[in-house]
Formats: C-alpha cells, sequence, structure tokens
C-alpha cells in the first residue's frame, strides 16, 4: 500500500474511538439510570460517527476493495491500534466514567491539535468531531466532580477507578513510529506538546474534589502498536461475531 | 441516601423565536445533571436550541378538584371572545 504510514495513522486514532464506542454500547440497557444510559450510548454513537469518517477515508487509501466495515470488523487483534485504557471492562459505574474522563480530555486537546493537520479531510473530521468531544468531556468531567464529592462511598469508587486506570494514561504520549513520520510530515499531532497540559487539566479536576492524583510513575503500554490486555480479545469476539459468522451481512 | 433523585421538569425551545415547550421530565442529582440529561434525552435528534430545567417540587400547579371554581365560570362567557366584531374584508389574518 502507498499510504501504509498514513493508513496506519487513521487507524490509531479510529481505533480509539471504535473500542471506546464498543464499551459504552456495552452499557446499551444496562445503564444505572435511564438517563445515564442514554447519555452513555449517545456518547457511543458519537463516537462511531467519527469512526466512519475515519475508517472510509482508510479505505479510500487501502483502495484494496475493502469498506469501512471490513476495516472496522475483520482485523486480527494485533492490528488494532487503540490505546489500552481504552478496552479496560465497564468494572462499575465510576471505572466507566473515570475512563472516559481521562480519554476526553487527551482527546479534546488531540482534535485540537489535528484542526492544524496538513491533511484536510483529517483536519476536516477534528473540526467536526471536537464539538462532540468537549461535550463529552465536559459530561465526565461533571461525573467525576459528582462521585468525587458525593458520599464516602461515591468517592471512594471514583479513587479506585482513578488509581487502577492511571497507569494507562501515560501511552498517550507515547510516539510510535509512525506518529513520528506523521508528525514530521504536518499531518500527525505531536502529543508530547500537550502533555503537561493533559495532567495539568487532569489534576485539577481531581483536586477540586479532593480525589488524591496517584502517583506511580509505573505506566503500561502497547495498544498503539497492537499488544493489548486480556480484555480485548473477548471485546472484539462480541464487535466481531456478527461478521464472523456471517459474512458480509448487513442491513 | 436517598433511593431516587429528584423529578426535574424539562422545557425545550425548538427554534429560535420560538417560546420555550414542556418536553417531559427526568430524573438528576443537580441541575448540571438535569441538563446534560435533558440534552441526552430530549435533544438528540435536533429538537432544541435551548433548554430549561427545574425541579418538579418548584412548580405549583392547580388541583383537579378546584376545577370547578376556576374554568368552569369561564365556559359560558362568549363575550369574552372578540367575535362580535364585523370585520372589513381588507383585514387579513384575524
Amino acid at each position: 500500500m502507498k499510504n501504509e504510514t498514513l493508513y496506519k495513522y487513521i487507524l490509531s486514532i479510529a481505533d480509539n474511538s471504535l473500542i471506546l464506542g464498543q464499551r459504552l454500547g456495552e452499557l446499551c440497557g444496562h445503564g444505572p439510570s435511564l438517563e445515564t444510559d442514554i447519555a452513555c450510548t449517545n456518547i457511543a454513537l458519537d463516537l462511531l460517527g467519527q469512526v466512519r469518517s475515519y475508517y472510509q477515508y482508510a479505505a479510500k487509501l487501502a483502495g484494496d476493495g475493502r469498506t469501512e466495515d471490513d476495516i472496522a470488523m475483520l482485523r486480527n487483534e494485533r492490528e488494532y491500534l487503540n490505546v489500552l485504557l481504552l478496552e479496560q471492562p465497564n468494572t462499575d459505574f465510576a471505572y466507566i466514567m473515570a475512563r472516559q474522563f481521562l480519554f476526553d480530555v487527551y482527546h479534546v486537546l488531540f482534535l485540537q491539535e489535528l484542526q492544524k493537520s496538513h491533511d484536510v479531510t483529517l483536519s476536516a473530521i477534528a473540526n467536526k468531531a471536537i464539538k462532540e468531544a468537549s461535550y463529552h468531556q465536559r459530561f465526565s468531567s461533571d461525573w467525576v466532580k459528582r462521585l468525587g464529592d458525593g458520599t464516602e462511598e461515591s468517592h471512594k469508587k471514583m479513587q479506585t477507578a482513578i488509581n487502577d486506570l492511571w497507569v494507562y494514561t501515560d501511552e498517550f504520549f507515547h510516539l510510535t513510529e509512525i506518529d513520528k513520520i506523521m508528525v514530521e510530515k504536518s499531518i500527525g499531532v505531536d502529543v508530547l506538546k500537550f502533555k503537561d497540559q493533559y495532567y495539568n487539566r487532569v489534576n485539577k479536576i481531581l483536586e477540586q474534589v479532593t480525589l488524591i492524583i496517584p502517583e506511580s510513575n509505573y505506566f503500561l503500554k502497547g495498544g498503539k502498536e497492537g499488544i493489548h490486555t486480556e480484555h480485548m480479545g473477548y471485546l472484539l469476539t462480541e464487535l466481531q461475531y456478527m461478521q464472523r459468522t456471517y459474512p458480509k451481512m448487513s442491513w | 441516601m436517598k433511593k431516587n433523585w429528584p423529578l426535574w421538569e424539562v422545557f425545550v425551545r425548538s427554534k429560535n423565536g420560538l417560546e420555550h415547550r414542556h418536553f417531559g421530565s427526568l430524573h438528576a442529582a443537580d441541575a448540571e445533571m438535569a441538563l446534560e440529561n435533558a440534552r441526552d434525552v430530549y435533544t438528540r435528534r435536533n429538537e432544541g436550541v435551548s433548554i430549561w430545567v427545574v425541579e418538579s417540587k418548584y412548580i405549583t400547579a392547580s388541583n383537579p378538584k378546584d376545577n370547578g371554581e376556576l374554568f368552569e365560570p369561564a365556559q359560558d362567557k362568549v363575550y369574552r371572545h372578540p367575535t362580535f366584531y364585523d370585520l372589513p374584508d381588507d383585514v387579513k389574518h384575524m
């Protein structure tokens, strides 16, 4: 493929939204209340909408007859390039909102930079997606504050979720070889540029509601290069079931 | 801890220039959550440009039991409608 680097770069952006969208989609009909159920599936739909634009673009670049659906549904685990944070399970509502919050803050900063990309398609997608991402950030920040500032139990649950998921936050700022090439060409985003801003924003909200910022320097990464946690296989099994069982099925 | 979040009434303005209309109600723990829930529950198909939420307990409602004294006296007073004027043909839209 001529544009393989760009193709993979697009996947690494799109897969984040796809995998988080799938996790949120699992909540459909199972949210803690009717209102939060609809809110989470709304966010999932926003993310899937973004995913379509990215994969359509990727399919065009691939030029081998594969469609956006093939790219979304028919890759193997090692070919998904999302960060590890987003494949983590819906342990409880605090985990769901903490995961969302830790991603949303990154996502908004990332899209802000992607708007400036020299690739007009990526810049246009970012331009549209950033409004959705800003709302997601507002929604998830409010929930982090609400649970952090709520009862003793909700505070404890949010703190546990933040502590457990913290280990995945540094991966956002890990530059792969593909990232570096794309940054060089002014197509990709230099994530290191807003790393401080990311942690400042996150920490400020945690401090506001007396949540303790984890101090650990131990971080996990690998997703961006296709090395995933044990949860990914199960997630993909569910995501891909229909296409694997009834190939080419559509409705 | 109370089991249910308080109830909120949702008013949505569907277009600039129109008034806010009552769209329904929902549960939320605070005003900010009520606004976000209203956005997700009632405006996700492009129904609105502005949302008001108010906790249901702050709405004072008339009692159906009082309907007789409140509303019946108006029923036989047709002269309160401006329907007894002869309108010149040139006046449109009345």
